[in-house]
Parts: C-alpha cells; sequence; structure tokens
C-alpha cells in the first residue's frame, strides 16, 4: 500500500511562487510550432508530395495529402509538445517520494476533446469525399459500375488486362488491337477498364494516380486524364505469385496526334495477331473456349483451364 | 537446477537453434538449380543455346511436371536447370527442341512471336510468325522474356497421334518433337532477366500456373547476362 | 429436501479408494512434450495414410504430383494426436467414464518444479509462464525472417535469395508475426494477472486455458514446415484464387492460421466469462484494472471474429482439396468472397494486437506518474468504442478492389470515427501526466516509447482512411511502415515493458536495468529508423512484397536495412537480458518494488499456487495515488462472514 501524499501538493519547489500556468505556456509552443510547420508543409513539401500532378486524379490526391499533412501536422505536434513538456517539466524529482495530485478527471477537458476529435474527424471524412467525387473516383477503381465518371463525352476506353506476369493493353476503339505498350493522349479523359486473366492483380500507374485491382471475371473501371507529357511507371500491387515483383511497365502520354498515328500504325501492324484474339469484351474466361480445335477436344480439353476442374464442370451455373 | 547445469542446457540450446537457423537458410533459401553458362562460348559475336521442352520430369520427385532442361555446353549433358548465363551484346541463337504436347493458350496474343530478329521463329525450318493455339494445337510452350520484350510460342506436334505418344521420361532423347529455332541480342548492359512460359501447362493448378510455371528448374528462370 | 450426497466410493470393486495417494508415476510416464510429439508423429501418419487413400485417384492430384489431402488431414490429425499426447483428452474421457480427474489430482499434489511447464497444466500461471517463454520464441523466428527480407532489399538488382525463396520468406514472416502475435498479451499477461487482478483463485476454464495455449506451438511448427514445402506465395493475407493455384506449402499456412483462429477463440471465451464471473466482491466494473479492461476487450474482439477467419481458412482448404469454387470467379464462386471473409476477421485482428498494448500501457502510467489514471471511464470507453468501431471497418482494405463505389464513403466514415475512441486512450495518458511525478523506469520508457510510435501510426492511419490517398497508398511501403508503427511500435514495445514490469511478479526475478534501458534505446532508436522512412519509401511509389524496385530508391531502403540489422541487435540485447536474468543470475525481486496499488502486487511474488489465501474484499480502486487517507485496494484476510455476505448480496441481484 502506497503512502498518502497531502492533499494539493504540487509541482512547484519553492513555496509562495505561483504555480506556471502549464497549460498556456504548452498552448503557445504548439501555437508557435505549428505556425512554423504548416507553411513548411504546404510550401515547400507540398509541390513536390507524391503523386505528382501528371494526371487530374493525382493533382487531387496530392492536394488530397497536402491538406492532410497540413491537419495532421498540429495535432502530431500537440501531442509531442505535451508529451516533451511535461516529461521535463513533471519528472520526478531525486528524493521526493510523494505522489502526485489525486485529479481522477476532469470533464470540461475531456468534453473539448472529444469534440474536438470528432470535428476534425468528420471535416477530413467531408472533404476526402469530396476530394472523392470531384475528380471523378480520383483514379481509384470503381467496380463494374462506376457512380463517379467524369464529364464531357465518352473517354478513351483502355482495357488493361493483367496476367501471370504482365500487363496487356486492349484498345477497342482502334480494332480491338493488344498490346504490351501503353500510350495515351494527353488532355483527354481516359477510362481503364482493369480485368484479370487469371489471380488478383493491381493495376498501380503511379504517376497517374491510378489503381484499381484486376479480379477475373470482374472489370474494375478507373478514370483519368492526363495533363502533363511524359512517361509514367505502371507496377503491379498485389501479389500475384512468383513473378508479381517483376511485372512492371513504363507507360506514355503524347500529344493527341501523336497517339493517333501510334494507335493506327499499331492496329495496322499487329492484325495478323488480332484476328486470333477473342471480340472484345470487358472480362475473359479462358477456361472454356468457345470453337476451340478439334484435335485439342479430342485430347480431353475445353479450355486452358489447366486441368484443376475436371473438364465436365458445368462452366457456368 | 544448479548453476553449471543450467549454463551447459543454455548453451546446448543455442547451439540447437542456431544450427537449425544456419540449416534453414542454407537447405531452403539459398538453394538452386546450377547456371548453364555459356558467356565462353561465343564466337564471332554469337553464342548457341540448347534447350529442349519434357511433358514429364522423372529426374525429380515431381515426375507429371513439365519442364525445360537446358544443355550444358561444357559437358554437353542436359541439366535439369532453367538458369543459363550468356554474354552481352551478343546474338543469341536458341534452338528448342519441344517434346511436349499442345495446350492453348489463355491469351492468344502470346501465339505471335516477338522480339527475335527478323520477327519469326523457324519450326522445322520453316519460318513463323503467328501461331493460333485455339483453333489448331499448335503451341506446347512459350519462351517469354519479359524484359527484352522477347516472347516465342514454341510450335507442338499438330497430330492427335503424335500428342498421344508423347516421350513419357526426361531428359527425351526419341519421341514425337519440334525443333524450334530463333534468334534475339542481349543488350550491351548486363543484368539479370527473368524468363517464363505463358501456357498454362501447370496441369492440376488453378489457371494452370502453379506448380512448375513458378519452380526454378522447371518452367521459369533467369537469364543473367554478363559483361 | 436436502440432497444427500454419497460417500465416494472406490472406482471399481477392489480398486484404489478415491481418497487413497495416487500411485506416484514416472515423469516420462506422465503425459507431456514427449508424449506430444509421439502423439503428433502417428497423427500426422494417420491422416496422411487417410488423404491418400482418400483422394489420391483423382486427375489433378495425379498430374501435380502433391496430394493436399493428405498433408492437410496429416496436419489436422498430427494435431489432435499432439494434444492426445500433451494429455488434453484424458480427464475428458476420465469424466465421461466416471472416473476420477487424474490430472488436477496429480498436479495438487505436487505444484514446484520445472517439468510441469512441459506438461498440460490447470494452473493459470504456469500457462501464462508457458505462453511467456512460447511468445518470445515465436517472435523471435519471426524476426528472422525480417532479417532475410531486408537482406534481400539491400540492393534492386542483386538477389541474394531467389524470388520464390524471397516471397517464402515474406510469407512466413508476416504470418508468423501477426499470427503467433495476436496472443502475444493476452496469453502471458492476460492469462498469468487477471485472475490475480480480479482478485480470484483461477480461471473459469483452466483446461480451456492450457488447451488454447499447447495449439500454439502446434500452429508455429506447422507454419515452419512450410518452408520445407517451398512455402507459400501469397504472403499473410493468403488472397485466393492465387492461395489456390499455389503448391503444397499452402496448406501448412491454411492449417496453421485455422489453429491459432481456434486458440484465439478458446482463450477470448476464458478470459471473459472469468472477468465477468470470477470478480472478488468488491471489484465492481468502475474498479476494474484498466489492463483487464483491455483484456476483456481483447477477448470479445476474439471469440467475434476468430470464427470468420477459421471458416475462411476451411474455405480456403476446401478449394485446395476438394475442388470446391467458393472463390473461382468462373464457376460462380468469387475472389471478392475470401477478401471480405479474411478482412472481416482481419480488422478485428488488429485491434486484437493494439487494445492490449493500451491496456498495459495505461495500467503502467499511473504507477510511474503517482497519480490516478484521468478520466478512467473515458479509457474504459474508448476501449470498448474501439471494439464495436472495429466490426464495421474492413473494407477500408478494398477501397481500390472494385467493390461497391458507394461503399467507400461509408467506411472511410467508419474508419475514421475509429480514431476518435483511440484518441481518448492519448487524452487519458496525457492527463495522467498533468503535474504529475515521472519515474523514468524501463517499464516508463517502453510506455512512453508506445504512445510515441502509436501516434504517428496512428496518424499515418488516418492517411490511408482517406479514399483518394489510398489510391496511391495502398499496397505499398506506407501502408507497410503504418502496420508496422502501431503492431511492431505500439504492441511490442508494451510488450517489452510488460516484461520488465511484470516479471519480478511473474517469476520473482528482476531483469537488469541497466541492460534494459541500453535495450530501450537502442530499440526505439532503430525502430524508428527503420520504418519512418518508409512512409516515403511508399509514398514514392515503391509496391509491398517485391523483390526489385526503382534504382533511385536504393539509398533509403538500404538505410532502412542497415536499421533494421541494428534494430534485430537490440532485440539480440533483450534476449540476452532475459535469458541471462532469468536462468543464470536470478536475482530474486519478491515484493512491490515499484510501489504499485495493483491487487496483483499485493500478493507474494511469484504468488502461491491458489494466488490468495482467503478470497479477498475489494476496498477501492487501483489508482488512488495522491489521495488522502485511500483505502487500501483489497482486504486480503476478511473476517469470517465478510465475503459470504458480500456473495449473497451479489447472488440477489445487487449491482456490483
Amino acid at each position: 500500500m502506497t503512502a498518502a501524499s497531502e492533499p494539493g501538493r504540487q509541482a512547484a519547489s519553492a513555496p509562495g511562487r505561483p504555480e506556471p500556468r502549464h497549460g498556456l505556456r504548452i498552448f503557445l509552443i504548439w501555437l508557435v510550432a505549428s505556425a512554423i510547420a504548416d507553411p513548411l508543409i504546404w510550401f515547400l513539401l507540398g509541390p513536390h508530395m507524391p503523386p505528382g500532378a501528371m494526371s487530374g486524379s493525382a493533382a487531387h490526391q496530392q492536394t488530397t495529402i497536402n491538406v492532410m499533412a497540413l491537419m495532421s501536422a498540429p495535432v502530431l505536434l500537440f501531442v509531442l509538445i505535451y508529451f516533451g513538456y511535461a516529461l521535463v517539466v513533471w519528472r520526478h524529482r531525486e528524493g521526493d517520494e510523494g505522489d502526485g495530485p489525486p485529479i481522477h478527471g476532469n470533464a470540461r477537458i475531456s468534453t473539448i476533446w472529444i469534440a474536438a476529435t470528432s470535428v476534425i474527424v468528420l471535416a477530413l471524412f467531408g472533404y476526402g469525399t469530396v476530394e472523392l467525387i470531384v475528380p471523378a473516383g480520383a483514379g481509384a477503381g470503381e467496380g463494374p459500375t462506376p457512380i463517379w465518371k467524369p464529364s464531357g463525352g465518352r473517354p478513351l476506353q483502355v482495357q488493361v488486362i493483367a496476367q501471370q506476369w504482365v500487363f496487356t493493353y486492349r484498345y477497342p476503339q482502334f480494332g480491338g488491337v493488344e498490346t504490351p505498350q501503353l500510350v495515351l493522349p494527353e488532355g483527354q479523359n481516359v477510362q481503364f477498364n482493369v480485368t484479370s486473366l487469371d489471380v488478383i492483380h493491381s493495376w498501380w500507374a503511379y504517376q497517374l494516380g491510378v489503381k484499381a485491382d484486376a479480379n477475373p471475371d470482374v472489370n474494375n473501371v478507373a478514370y483519368t486524364k492526363p495533363q502533363q507529357l511524359g512517361t509514367f511507371r505502371v507496377r503491379c500491387a498485389e501479389l500475384c505469385g512468383l513473378w508479381h515483383g517483376a511485372m512492371t511497365n513504363v507507360g506514355r502520354v503524347v500529344t493527341p496526334a501523336q497517339f493517333q498515328s501510334w494507335a493506327t500504325a499499331t492496329e495496322t501492324q499487329l492484325a495478323a495477331v488480332t484476328k486470333n484474339l477473342p471480340p472484345y469484351a470487358t472480362t475473359y474466361d479462358a477456361d472454356a473456349v468457345a470453337g476451340l480445335g478439334k484435335v485439342l477436344t479430342q485430347l480431353g480439353l475445353n479450355g486452358a483451364g489447366g486441368g484443376f476442374y475436371p473438364p465436365e464442370v458445368p462452366v457456368q451455373p | 537446477m544448479s548453476l553449471p547445469v543450467r549454463v551447459a542446457t543454455l548453451l546446448v540450446a543455442f547451439a540447437a537453434v542456431v544450427a537449425v537457423a544456419i540449416f534453414i537458410v542454407i537447405h531452403y533459401l539459398l538453394g538452386g538449380p546450377p547456371v548453364a553458362d555459356y558467356t565462353s562460348m561465343a564466337q564471332a559475336g554469337q553464342v548457341n543455346v540448347t534447350m529442349q521442352t519434357d511433358a514429364q520430369t522423372t529426374v525429380t520427385d515431381k515426375p507429371d511436371w513439365v519442364t525445360y532442361f537446358i544443355k550444358n555446353p561444357q559437358t554437353g549433358h542436359w541439366d535439369h536447370t532453367t538458369l543459363f548465363k550468356v554474354p552481352a551484346n551478343t546474338r543469341v541463337n536458341v534452338t528448342i527442341l519441344g517434346f511436349d504436347g499442345c495446350t492453348p493458350l489463355r491469351n492468344q496474343f502470346w501465339g505471335q512471336v516477338q522480339g527475335t530478329i527478323g520477327g519469326v521463329e523457324y519450326v522445322n525450318g520453316k519460318p513463323v510468325s503467328t501461331l493460333n493455339s485455339w483453333a489448331q494445337c499448335a503451341v506446347q510452350h512459350t519462351f517469354s522474356i519479359p524484359g527484352l520484350g522477347l516472347s516465342v510460342p514454341i510450335a507442338s506436334p499438330t497430330s492427335l497421334q503424335a500428342n498421344n505418344n508423347l516421350c513419357p521420361t526426361s531428359p527425351c532423347t526419341s519421341g514425337p518433337h519440334t525443333v524450334v529455332t530463333f534468334s534475339f541480342r542481349t543488350p550491351s548492359r548486363p543484368g539479370v532477366f527473368i524468363w517464363q512460359c505463358r501456357i498454362p501447362c501447370g496441369l492440376g493448378y488453378e489457371y494452370g500456373f502453379g506448380g512448375p510455371m513458378q519452380t526454378f528448374g522447371y518452367m521459369t528462370g533467369n537469364m543473367e547476362v554478363a559483361a | 429436501m436436502a440432497i444427500e450426497i454419497q460417500p465416494e466410493k472406490a472406482e471399481r470393486p477392489g480398486g484404489r479408494e478415491p481418497s487413497a495417494p495416487l500411485p506416484a508415476r514416472p515423469w516420462w510416464m506422465r503425459p507431456a512434450i514427449h508424449t506430444g510429439l509421439i502423439g503428433a508423429v502417428l497423427g500426422y501418419l494417420l491422416g496422411h495414410w487417410l488423404g491418400n487413400f482418400l483422394a489420391s485417384g483423382y486427375q489433378q492430384i495425379s498430374t501435380a504430383d502433391e496430394n493436399d489431402m493428405a498433408i492437410v488431414l496429416g496436419y489436422a490429425l498430427g494435431t489432435v494426436g499432439w494434444l492426445a499426447g500433451m494429455g488434453v483428452f484424458n480427464d475428458l474421457f476420465r469424466q465421461m467414464a466416471g472416473r476420477s480427474l487424474q490430472i488436477r489430482r496429480e498436479q495438487a499434489e505436487a505444484s514446484s518444479g520445472l517439468a510441469r511447464y512441459f506438461r498440460f497444466s490447470l494452473d493459470h500461471k504456469v500457462v501464462g509462464t508457458q505462453y511467456l517463454v512460447g511468445m518470445i520464441i515465436y517472435l523471435l523466428s519471426g524476426g528472422l525472417f525480417a532479417m532475410a527480407i531486408r537482406t534481400e532489399l539491400l540492393s534492386p538488382t542483386y538477389h541474394v535469395l531467389s524470388s520464390s525463396a524471397y516471397l517464402m520468406v515474406v510469407g512466413e514472416h508476416g504470418t508468423m508475426m501477426i499470427m503467433m502475435m495476436s496472443s502475444i498479451i493476452l496469453g502471458p499477461f492476460g492469462n498469468y494477472l487477471v485472475p490475480l487482478m480480479i482478485g480470484a483463485k483461477r480461471v473459469a476454464f483452466p483446461r480451456i486455458e492450457a488447451l488454447s495455449f499447447w495449439l500454439t506451438p502446434a500452429a508455429f511448427l506447422i507454419l515452419l514446415s512450410g518452408v520445407m514445402f517451398g512455402g507459400f506465395p501469397t504472403g499473410w493475407t493468403g488472397y485466393a484464387p492465387l492461395s489456390i493455384q499455389a503448391t503444397q506449402g499452402m496448406d501448412a499456412y491454411a492449417v496453421a492460421f485455422g489453429l491459432m483462429g481456434i486458440s484465439l477463440i478458446l482463450a477470448g471465451f476464458n478470459i471473459i466469462v472469468t472477468v465477468i464471473n470470477y470478480r472478488a466482491p468488491g471489484m465492481r466494473w468502475s474498479r476494474l484494472p484498466i489492463f483487464v479492461w483491455s483484456m476483456a476487450a481483447t477477448s470479445f474482439l476474439m471469440v467475434l471474429a476468430a470464427p470468420v477467419l477459421v471458416g475462411g481458412m476451411y474455405m480456403m482448404l476446401t478449394d485446395r482439396t476438394a475442388q470446391t469454387a467458393f472463390f473461382t470467379a468462373d464457376l460462380g464462386g468469387s475472389t471478392y468472397l475470401y477478401q471480405n471473409l479474411f478482412w472481416f476477421f482481419g480488422h478485428p485482428e488488429v485491434y486484437i494486437l493494439a487494445l492490449p498494448g493500451f491496456g498495459v500501457v495505461l495500467e503502467m502510467i499511473p504507477v510511474f506518474s503517482r497519480k490516478p489514471l484521468f478520466g478512467y471511464r473515458v479509457a474504459a470507453a474508448g476501449m470498448i468504442g474501439v471494439t464495436l468501431l472495429s466490426f464495421f471497418v474492413w473494407q477500408h482494405h478494398l477501397f481500390v478492389s472494385g467493390i461497391n463505389p458507394d461503399m467507400r464513403p461509408l467506411f472511410m466514415l467508419t474508419t475514421e470515427l475509429i480514431s476518435i475512441p483511440t484518441g481518448f486512450i492519448f487524452l487519458v495518458a496525457m492527463g495522467t501526466f498533468w503535474k504529475a511525478k515521472i519515474r523514468f523506469t524501463v517499464p516508463m520508457l517502453f510506455a512512453l516509447g508506445m504512445l510515441f510510435n502509436f501516434l504517428i501510426g496512428g496518424i499515418t492511419g488516418v492517411f490511408l482512411s482517406d479514399v483518394p490517398a489510398d489510391t496511391t497508398e495502398h499496397g505499398s511501403f506506407f501502408s507497410m511502415a503504418h502496420f508496422h508503427y502501431t503492431i511492431m511500435g505500439g504492441l511490442i514495445f508494451a510488450f517489452m515493458g510488460g516484461i520488465y514490469y511484470w516479471l519480478p511478479k511473474m517469476m520473482g526475478i528482476k531483469l537488469n536495468q541497466r541492460l534494459g534501458k541500453i535495450h530501450f534505446w537502442t530499440m526505439f532508436l532503430f525502430f524508428n529508423s527503420t520504418f519512418l522512412p518508409l512512409f516515403a519509401v511508399g509514398l514514392l511509389g515503391q509496391p509491398r512484397r517485391v523483390f526489385e524496385y526503382a534504382r533511385q530508391l536504393q539509398t533509403l531502403n538500404d538505410w532502412v536495412s542497415i536499421s533494421a540489422f541494428l534494430l534485430g541487435g537490440s532485440i539480440l540485447i533483450f534476449v540476452i537480458n532475459f535469458v541471462w536474468s532469468t536462468v543464470i543470475a536470478r536475482e530474486p525481486e519478491t515484493g512491490n518494488p515499484w510501489r504499485s496499488r495493483g491487487l496483483e502486487w499485493q500478493v507474494p511474488s511469484p504468488p502461491p499456487p491458489e494466488n490468495f489465501p482467503h478470497v479477498p474484499v475489494v476496498l477501492s480502486g487501483p489508482y488512488e495515488y495522491g489521495v488522502p487517507d485511500a483505502p487500501p485496494v483489497a482486504d486480503l484476510s476478511p473476517p469470517a462472514g465478510v465475503v459470504a455476505s458480500a456473495l449473497s448480496g451479489v447472488a440477489a441481484g445487487a449491482p456490483s
């Protein structure tokens, strides 16, 4: 059992000196620190904040991250400054074996804290929702039935086909040509239809700020609008097997005229293999192939499913 | 327990743990198939690499897995490996003896020969640029190096009778097969390039891409480009 | 009419009288680890044979050259054999046969010595110590895998490990840590301390508690055995259909995780019932130590969330072995099903990892500030709030996966809301420091470190909860750094602090304080040095679980790797301290070195087998520091009749 301490024994060492106003001190230190930190974040760090501004969705994400950094810096500073102050000012002095003041709680402080944190959190929620809706989904995959679409006519359709272990791209507006290269026109809305032929992958175009999971038999739609010329890096962001780490390629944003000429040239160049591809669809199922060659059927195959499910399993219940 | 007994028990336990950890690291983490080294075989800026694909791997504990074998240039034997090394900035002439049967591709795009010199492969001497693995029994595996944009579908024997009488052992010396040759150029900078097969030939695994497709020494490996 | 109690007779004519002393069995005949191992081997062989008998005729098994049914049944029956060999079922079958319970009597007659730690013990203190040693072993094993990961990531082009070895290491590290660390505080400290803190002589279900422990070595060994099969390529999340496609190592993952899920359910169930029903008279809910509140909250999460995991793992196993198609899209299943099942467990799971950390830290802070816990009710409300809300946030792991787009603002809201009760914990800690007398003992240092780390982890969680920002951050090293800050920076720091704080209580031995301070400062410094740059690495575009990355990120990765090796070194300092102090030096530390008012400190260290010689009557809360004329926390020898009258009040439905 501990020795009870005298009531009201304070941390001030010399009797007669007024108790310093700790709350005010902490508040002032915090105010100064935040006033320094926030402008640094916004002006120095902000323009360089990932993922950059190469596309509309990336730019909105950059703004969102900046705003959240702006709001979380004061919170972080407040807690750290408070703890730092407490650990310095209210540390145990040698020889003082007494207890601290018996403060069980303070309804006013608790209410203010709860109210303040709720306001901050709800404000962030509101802001985040706005930043999600305004840039047509902020580059995130919206599933097969997107609800936040870009305005201004039909976007360029690019289908992203994820397979183990490479991404290929199909342009339905150019004869359904499939190519491992990704070229996009600047200044035009692009609709990515992301799907997978096997396991779950995730298509992440870093500088474009687009990430959409590729699920088999699912069309995951994401929108963006490239607004700068240049190259961007595509990586797979969902573990998909042995070569997940190598599943990467470089995409290019070019002028609309260059894009047109590239697309039509590719369409011509790859016409021979495009004839062999299935017609463009939002999802593909290679486990059951209609019109498989006779020898293949005689060998007991009904598709490219790897024989995991026996061939007599119904194709689609 | 007395102090010496405690100390002794502690030391024995510590030694045992260290031994187990080292064993796991060496045996399971750092092991791998041998590397077929072609760097010293280059002549006049060209090097010839020979491989074969088989329907069975009777030399290992996975007899029903499909596999590649690479010919060891120094010994002339078929090594059960998928790791090989070639010099940089060299024309690599690859000969693949394909002893396996046909399987449809999951993505017909890979039925086209891509990234080779001339844009074709030679199947039993005749140039071919696109194979249709859905309409015909045409492709058994592919040899694809994504980092170089190279993808070559290995043609298969096309008749039903050949596909039903494939060579049942490995490495194969006789049996229905095709001879596929193609060439590509290695880049001037050294590096390690992964290569894989794109046919779903990991039978018994979902989508055909498990098992041998993701195991070194069978259907995927590394091509090391040495300076 | 009174029930007539028949005198106990001998079990069978001519047999031993029930009250006669048991014939002393030699140590190798009593069930312990050695019989457990024999049972495990026999069970594995039986299961393996059964699987081959059932399934080897199927075509996909003969073309794949692996029989997952045999492996899974081998593991399952091996675990049953292990438990049977440990003697878990012995008393159950004896009771079913109407005979007296041998294990309880054997243990009551001999309650000291090292051998009981290798047996199925009904003493919650023994189980707590078994858990402590087990958890340290599991933590270190997972940590070794982490060292291998960082070795591989030193260079983006030169690869120490092959790609499949790297994925195996990544999966083993993550699964070992999350799976085994779920019980890292509830197991050792919850089981050991909760009865002592509530004034109980035992837990409600000692056999269930011991069973929950003995499942953990089975799960650990099964998970490690995956290494022999080339590991599993999915990471700890085990997403289908890659997990259906994977080779044999995946079965080890699914079985091990399922077993650990069962262990969680059992452990949580026991704690809830103990806390509700075994509180001493006078231990009102408003006097319950905050650590016990956190254990109760964690237990609710375990009991409600872990069954979903077990179900999900079971479905993965049937997909792999029995050709069901739960997760195969073109046969009517859905890949989203697995993701939802997994994360419905997975998100409460991370609060299972976080809440005990809060509990340990808030328990220690009043002791080393010499002040009552500020806002006790706010702290308890925070824990309850986190527990409830944690079931409503799981889809934030699926923001970019193609779920219904209008679900995402909803889950953004709930995820952001959960930061409010989490903030209560910081309010309480900060309030406790106001005008306190803070002593920088080793446990206090770890508590402070936990608060610092969790602050960063929590705030970065808000970044991840925002859907537009999450589009870049999901699946990158940013989320990796976030959860390492909350789990390792929060939970593991609290675990270390708890060890330094409670080891004198549990073993009567003190850890070297100087080494402890070195341990803290090196661990704190190198932990932050390792994981703080990873936020930048993630925002700069490096995804998780990759063995190759952009060349310009190599400097950052190298800094992180070197820091990680040094972090491993600091944990080695802890191991040296722990092993040296408990095995070699064994300096006694009985009594109450921290001058704590906690009820657990009012009994000798280590406590006697029955904890309290008499059921105590609790007189006040444990945080009444500085309160003038505060009554002692409990009366340990209440006069006769006091306990009976107090209990009759409880039985009559009086509010507790």
